[in-house]
């Protein structure tokens, strides 16, 4: 037990945290921004992929970092594009039309890396996101090393809940949008446009999962390999339920979810290691978050036209 | 083309012409009418005389293929719901448009403000709410989530959120047919207050003595034109009725009962209650073939209760229920259906049918299990489409054809297909819940003479409906239910409605306990 412990009180362990919670905020963020709307996007997995392959690119490419967060977040915008026409004015399938997405971004980006690196045989690194202290803060004992020696795409991600809740809940925008999952009639008889607003959203929260598979290429790892996202789109689906559609829940359920990753690492690192299977610990994030959901999702305010194609004229 | 011109001031609103087609069909035929400031126009019409459709297209939600809409003297751009809304035309629909998880004042700020800003404005938003809420009469808590608020308050929300846009014309499509009649009369305090304050109201119905009650002028709809425009004052529910119609109307007159066995026998009943509705407490029922058993009563008072134990829904959970002699065991839905009883449920889309089901699906849903809609497990669609054809021949369901989805019916037709599949089963029990409810006048006639005829073959009808002058028309004995309880058989002519009026108020029951 005492191992345990000495985790959780080592500085690093919730540095690691943050880390790891980050391309899991912006995804959420994205997932939530298109929920709200009404729109299920289970492109998210694979707009991660070509969000950290595009990202990555560009830097290798020349473009400074922040350049890099943009062509990503732009990759993001476009199949976030696709999966606007087909499900909003098409009506068609969210769970197909996402699924779809998926794997053409997926493929997209697999296929762009053979195109643009035929002779490679191992990924090229490029120079990440370097951490960066705030003054005053940063050297705090404990608290300093531990939230606020990270890169600026991690406090990037803190900022945007910050932003995406303001516009949602303080916002003439945001009530329209949060309006458009609930009930599309009630916005359109007020004279907006349904089609513009769910598309809007999907295309935007499409880019913030682009940029959160940006921070996997460009802030914590420094190149780009195959399966690298490894189904955290997927987690950031469920971190949206567990959240209730509330960013900051959502931005909870992903601190958690990274509280648990980074203590299952350490975990497999101490005496428990040499008892079971390093899979076993593997598993721990993802049982437990099985379990938090199970717990949370029977309160869950689901957006009343989620998933509900709107046509109009049509009652 | 007919053209009527308001006899006061420059009119608010002009329609001229207005002609929309649906493939084949026309719903909108050359329609021209004016409406004046502080003019109360009922529009007056049958299911599917082109009301909605002719509202829709001064709203902009459709754009009609000819004709224009003027408001304050400048023309509509057709199809946009904004230009219509900008120009100070307000619109409460049939079914409400709201957002059921947000709060009354995100319902009423919804797309009042432009897009792209920052803030809300909630405060000055909820002063002006409340000067609006006190101003019309009406009342209701800004903070409250819409799904927490009755049916009468959300269609406070939807007038106070076209007030809010300062809306000078109101539109209310079949504003009272969700409402009670208190609700209704406080609906008509606030109209009355709106047109005092200069605005003007079309007033979308088909309810005669709210159209007489409201109305200053009467616009009647019959098959996309214009049947007639006439001054309320100067007319009668009969005349309406017949312009409405384009006939006579002859309300129904059923001849004496020959009640016969009791068929159905609840004895000392109790059931579960329905969530903040109350179950049955003690409650004793004959239903006795020949005969129409009316039950009155306040809605949410046991009605449902009562339906969904005789329907085989609910269980009781003290007493005991007999069908001819017979003590029932094992009760279900396909029990009841077995034991023939014949079910016309309250809400017709919710229960009564499937909505994206074909006719000939929604026909046979009771009995597709059995022969001829299928054989040894298989389906014989064309048996089931002979009998779907049958039920829409003999009791005129309008409809392109069998194998058209029900969800494309108007009200009424659908409801003469449910009345179709129970008494071509020849039921011994029909317990009819609200089956004329939300039907035109022909319907209504139609659905009721079918009744009739069905106890003078010798069936038990229970009617169960909230509207006192049909339960006394129809019914050859009278229960009344409050709070669960019912009271004893009143025989027809006994009872006058206000006395039934005091049992619905649950007097009588205490000294009868």
């Amino acid at each position: 037990m005492s191992e345990i412990v000495d985790i959780l009180i080592s500085a690093s362990f919730w540095a690691a945290v943050l880390r790891i919670a980050s391309p899991l905020i912006f995804a959420t963020m994205g997932e939530l921004i298109c929920e709200r709307a009404g729109v299920l996007n289970l492109g998210i997995e694979g707009i991660m992929v070509i969000g950290a392959f595009a990202g990555w690119i560009a830097v290798y490419a020349g473009l400074p970092l922040w350049g890099g967060v943009a062509v990503a977040m732009l990759s993001g915008m476009f199949f976030g594009l696709i999966h606007a026409v087909l499900t909003v004015p098409f009506g068609l399938s969210q769970h197909v039309v996402g699924i779809g997405i998926t794997l053409l971004a997926t493929s997209s980006a697999y296929y762009a890396y053979r195109l643009s690196l035929p002779e490679v045989s191992s990924p090229p690194r490029i120079e990440p996101f370097q951490p960066i202290d705030i003054p005053g803060l940063s050297d705090l004992p404990f608290v300093g090393p531990a939230l606020f020696s990270q890169t600026p795409l991690t406090y990037f991600a803190f900022f945007t809940v910050l932003v995406v809740a303001l516009v949602l809940y303080r916002t003439p925008l945001g009530l329209a949008l949060r309006a458009v999952g609930e009930n599309p009639s009630a916005v359109e008889a007020q004279g907006l446009s349904v089609t513009a607003l769910r598309m809007g959203a999907v295309i935007v929260g499409s880019g913030l999962m682009a940029v959160g598979g940006a921070f996997l290429t460009i802030s914590a790892f420094s190149s780009f390999f195959f399966e690298m996202v490894n189904g955290r789109g997927w987690i950031c689906i469920a971190l949206v339920v567990f959240g209730a559609w509330s960013p900051s829940r959502a931005l909870l359920g992903a601190l958690l979810f990274a509280a648990f990753d980074a203590l299952q690492v350490r975990l497999q690192q101490t005496s428990y290691g040499t008892l079971v299977p390093y899979q076993v610990f593997l598993m721990i994030p993802y049982i437990l978050s099985i379990l938090a959901l199970i717990l949370m999702s029977r309160r869950a305010n689901v957006p009343a036209a989620l998933m509900t194609p709107y046509n109009r004229g049509e009652r | 083309m007919t053209s009527e011109t308001a006899a006061q001031g420059d009119p608010v609103l002009r329609l001229s012409g207005i002609t929309k087609r649906f493939g084949a069909l026309v719903a909108n035929d050359g329609i021209s009418f004016d409406l004046a400031r502080g003019e109360v126009i009922a529009l007056l019409g049958e299911n599917g005389a082109g009301k909605t459709t002719l509202m829709n297209i001064l709203f902009g939600h459709y754009s009609a293929d000819a004709g224009s809409v003027e408001v304050f003297g400048q023309t509509l751009p057709p199809g946009q719901p904004g230009a219509a809304l900008k120009a100070g035309v307000g619109m409460v629909h049939q079914h409400f448009t709201l957002a059921d998880n947000m709060s009354v004042m995100d319902n009423i700020l919804l797309g009042t403000e432009p897009l792209w800003r920052l803030g809300l404005g909630r405060r000055a938003a909820r002063a002006r709410v409340a000067a609006l809420s006190r101003d019309f009469g009406l009342e209701v808590d800004p903070d409250e989530t819409i799904a927490a608020l009755s049916v009468g308050e959300r269609q406070r929300v939807e007038i106070l959120k076209a007030l809010y846009r300062d809306a000078k014309i109101l539109i209310l499509d079949e504003p009272t047919a969700v409402l009670t009649p208190q609700e209704t009369n406080a609906l008509f305090l606030t109209l009355r207050k709106a047109v005092a304050l200069g605005l003007s109201v079309i007033f979308i119905s088909h309810k005669l003595h709210e159209v007489m009650a409201i109305s200053s002028r009467v616009l009647v709809l019959r098959h996309g034109r214009l049947a007639g425009s006439v001054v309320a004052a100067e007319t009668d529910r009969q005349k309406l009725a017949e312009l409405m119609v384009g006939a006579e109307i002859t309300p129904p007159a059923p001849s004496k009962a020959t009640p016969g066995a009791p068929l159905l026998v609840l004895d000392r009943v109790a059931t579960e209650p329905q969530g903040q509705r109350p179950g049955l407490h003690d409650v004793s029922l004959s239903l006795r073939a020949g005969q129409i058993t009316g039950l009155a009563g306040v809605s949410g008072n046991g009605q449902g209760a009562l339906a969904d134990l005789l329907s085989g829904l609910a269980l009781p959970t003290e007493g005991s229920l007999e069908i001819v002699g017979e003590r029932v065991t094992g009760w279900s839905p396909r029990a009841a259906i077995a034991a023939g009883i014949g079910r016309i449920p309250e809400d017709r889309h919710r229960t009564g049918t499937i909505a994206d089901f074909t006719l000939t699906e929604n026909a046979i849903l009771e009995t597709y299990a059995q022969a001829p809609a299928s054989r040894r497990g298989w389906m014989d669609w064309r048996a089931a489409r002979e009998r779907a054809e049958d039920i829409i021949a003999q009791y005129d369901v309008r409809c392109p054809g069998p194998q058209t989805r029900i969800r494309l019916l108007s009200g009424g037709n659908m409801q003469k297909l449910i009345l179709g599949r129970v008494l071509q089963g020849n039921p011994r029990v029909i317990i009819a819940n609200q089956p004329v409810r939300g039907l035109d006048i022909g319907a209504v006639t139609y659905v009721q003479n079918q009744l009739i005829k069905a106890r003078d073959a010798g069936a038990a009808v229970l009617l169960i409906s909230e509207d006192l002058d049909e339960i006394l028309t129809l019914s050859d004995v009278i229960h009344v239910i409050s709070e669960g309880r019912l009271s004893r058989g009143f025989p027809r002519g006994t009872m006058k409605p206000a006395d039934l009026g005091q049992w619905m108020a649950g007097q009588g029951f205490d000294h009868a306990a």
